[in-house]
């Protein structure tokens, strides 16, 4: 049986909740999936993998296609707000935390949480903000905000390319944290914010911070973020955006079923793992283990910010953008009625004549 | 494994890590909450006066609470007299204020933009006048320092030269607020802070003695004052006489004529 969106959404949500994934039982593996990884264990077929992985490893190039995208993406967007306040242009005014785009509010979801709990009292003109803002993100995915927009994200990539660095060279070693962090870190938040009557959370928020310093120029906020940078790079690997930061929670939980997603194609893959080493939340790429997946093909969940820096890893094409209802493929080799083995044997082949 | 030194049963190295994963959370956990909570205390302990806030600010603590930290106040000032507070100032992180002495809120936007700008409401919507602002008051503080108290006239730029501060001057141009630093007063007796006073009646000049020869005048400021800090912003004297007094609570606008 393919999984239903209810338990897609059960089993998301307690991956954004913190749970460590596990290899499935056998069975709650369709017997497609079961066929294939039949066929993915046959000695022949270990042997293609091996070598296949061996002359991709030989190149190894990582793409930047969607992470320049993605970049541009950042970096054009919260421009925007600067330019619209220094060249009074009007487009997107405010901070990230709220703001109108071109006369519509915005507002941060998680902002007006804390606002809400704080203030125990709402207007008209935030409830707009926050229905448009919570739309968008049910559609496109909640964490697509992280990686797309949040500023703090493009300085930790940047402080993650640096951490690795120093890792290879072993100056500097990761340090994990439990995932279930952040979890506590919001409810402490929101208790707090309701108890105290101030939005706590918003003082150190490094999204609020660096959206304002760039167009109002409060620098002294930057101490903050720097700090937040320096235990990245030479503590823990982007600790902020994995561990800590409501925000991401906030906006996971509102994408728990977007229809813009990644979707894993079980069939292309040949569990090198690169994906896993990229990552932001590795755990939702679990399912691309060897024996992990249960069905032929499977969205990642919703703690993924649709940042796509696995499809910048993954040789094979076997994770891709996916909009529910509009993406078209092929049907899977190993889908019932279809040419199964034989079906993936020869695509294979043609793609190594290819090359 | 060779240690023998140890009594207690040994935990694998995968517990250990796991048992020392969940302590640097703990610790991690510990140290966002406290950075949070400073910013808390700073805020329970700070002794100096609260902040002028922009106009239609509900009362600190609530406006505190229901402003988003975004900014759009900011956007709209046409003399851009208000700024967002920094990290420094603990929960007022990102919250608008105005330092009327380099620039005060004379409501050249013909009043209550920031307030139409407000997302939250912090920024009440009850007002729509700028006589209905209550901001702060105007307090003479500095009563001998007061060039009228002394019966003295004032010659020249308000400010000096190099004064960045903008005011709506109606007589150059209603819609365009003037650098301040761009008008030279010349006036027997000074009376600039009742003669840029945006709030018709709210501070006026009344005679010191009964002695109708005496010359001096004393700023007396009426009820209908709404703190706009122009007065702060134009007295030539250093630092300035009169200046606005703001009040934590007491402030928040109340809906008019209901």
């Amino acid at each position: 049986m393919s999984k239903g969106l209810l338990q897609l959404t059960r089993e998301g949500l307690a991956l954004l909740f913190g749970r460590t994934p596990e290899k499935p039982p056998a069975e709650a593996v369709t017997p497609e999936a079961a066929a294939l990884l039949a066929f993915k264990k046959t000695p022949a077929e270990r042997k293609r993998r091996k070598e296949a992985i061996a002359a991709e490893r030989a190149e190894d190039v990582m793409s930047w296609k969607w992470r320049s995208r993605r970049w541009a993406s950042i970096i054009l967007l919260n421009g925007l707000f600067v330019l619209s306040f220094w060249l009074d242009l009007q487009l997107v005014e405010g901070s990230l935390t709220a703001s109108r785009v071109l006369g519509f509010h915005m507002a941060d979801l998680n902002s007006s949480l804390q606002l809400m709990l704080a203030h125990k009292h709402v207007v008209l003109n935030l409830v707009i903000g926050v229905t448009t803002v919570f739309l968008i993100y049910v559609i496109v995915g909640g964490r697509s905000f992280c990686s797309w927009v949040c500023p703090y994200h493009l300085l930790s990539e940047i402080a993650e390319l640096l951490h690795l660095k120093l890792a290879e060279k072993r100056l500097v070693k990761d340090h994990e944290l439990d995932r279930r962090l952040r979890v506590v870190l919001f409810g402490v938040f929101a208790v707090l914010a309701f108890a105290t009557g101030f939005t706590l959370f918003e003082t150190i928020s490094p999204v609020g911070i660096l959206s304002r310093a760039l167009t109002y120029g409060t620098l002294v906020g930057l101490i903050w973020v720097a700090l937040l940078l320096a235990v990245e790079v030479l503590w823990s690997r982007r600790f902020w955006c994995r561990y800590v930061c409501p925000v991401g929670l906030t906006y996971g939980f509102v994408g728990a079923v977007a229809p813009v997603r990644i979707l894993y194609d079980s069939e292309k893959c040949m569990h090198e793992g690169k994906c896993r080493q990229v990552c932001l939340v590795p755990h939702v790429l679990d399912l691309t283990k060897m024996s992990y997946a249960t069905e032929l093909r499977e969205p990642i969940g919703p703690d993924c910010t649709r940042c796509a820096l696995c499809l910048d890893a993954c040789p094979t094409g076997a994770l891709s953008f996916d909009v529910v209802g509009i993406t078209r493929r092929p049907p899977p080799a190993f889908a019932p009625g279809g040419p199964g083995a034989a079906g993936l044997e020869t695509s294979a082949h043609g793609k190594a004549d290819a090359a | 494994m060779s240690d023998s030194s140890g009594e207690k049963p040994k935990l694998s190295s995968r517990e250990r890590e796991e048992r020392r994963r969940f302590l640097r959370s703990v610790a991690v956990g510990g140290v966002v909450t406290c950075a949070a909570l400073a910013g808390w205390l700073q805020h329970k302990v700070a002794v100096a006066a609260p902040r002028l806030r922009p106009p239609g600010a509900l009362d600190e603590d609530a406006f505190l609470a229901a402003c988003i930290k975004c900014g759009q106040c900011v956007q709209v000032c046409p003399v851009q007299a208000i700024r967002l507070a920094d990290l420094q100032e603990g929960v007022g992180n990102g919250v608008p204020y105005i330092a009327a002495r380099d620039q005060a809120c004379d409501f050249s936007c013909d009043a209550t933009q920031c307030v139409l700008a407000c997302p939250t409401g912090a920024l009440s919507h009850l007002i729509d006048k700028k006589e209905q602002v209550t901001m702060g008051v105007a307090k003479l503080v500095h009563g001998d320092a007061c060039l009228a108290r002394q019966g003295r006239g004032f010659r020249g730029k308000a400010r000096g030269e190099a004064f960045a501060g903008r005011l709506r001057y109606v007589d150059i141009d209603r819609w365009k607020p003037q650098a301040v630093a761009g008008r030279a007063y010349d006036v027997p007796l000074c009376d600039l802070c009742v003669r840029e006073c945006p709030i018709k009646g709210a501070i006026a000049l009344e005679p010191v003695s009964a002695d109708p020869a005496d010359p001096r005048r004393t700023p007396v400021v009426k009820a209908s004052c709404v703190g706009c800090g122009v007065c702060e912003m134009i007295c030539p004297a250093e630092p300035a006489a009169i200046q606005i007094v703001v009040t934590p609570t007491g402030r928040e606008p109340k809906r008019a004529g209901s």
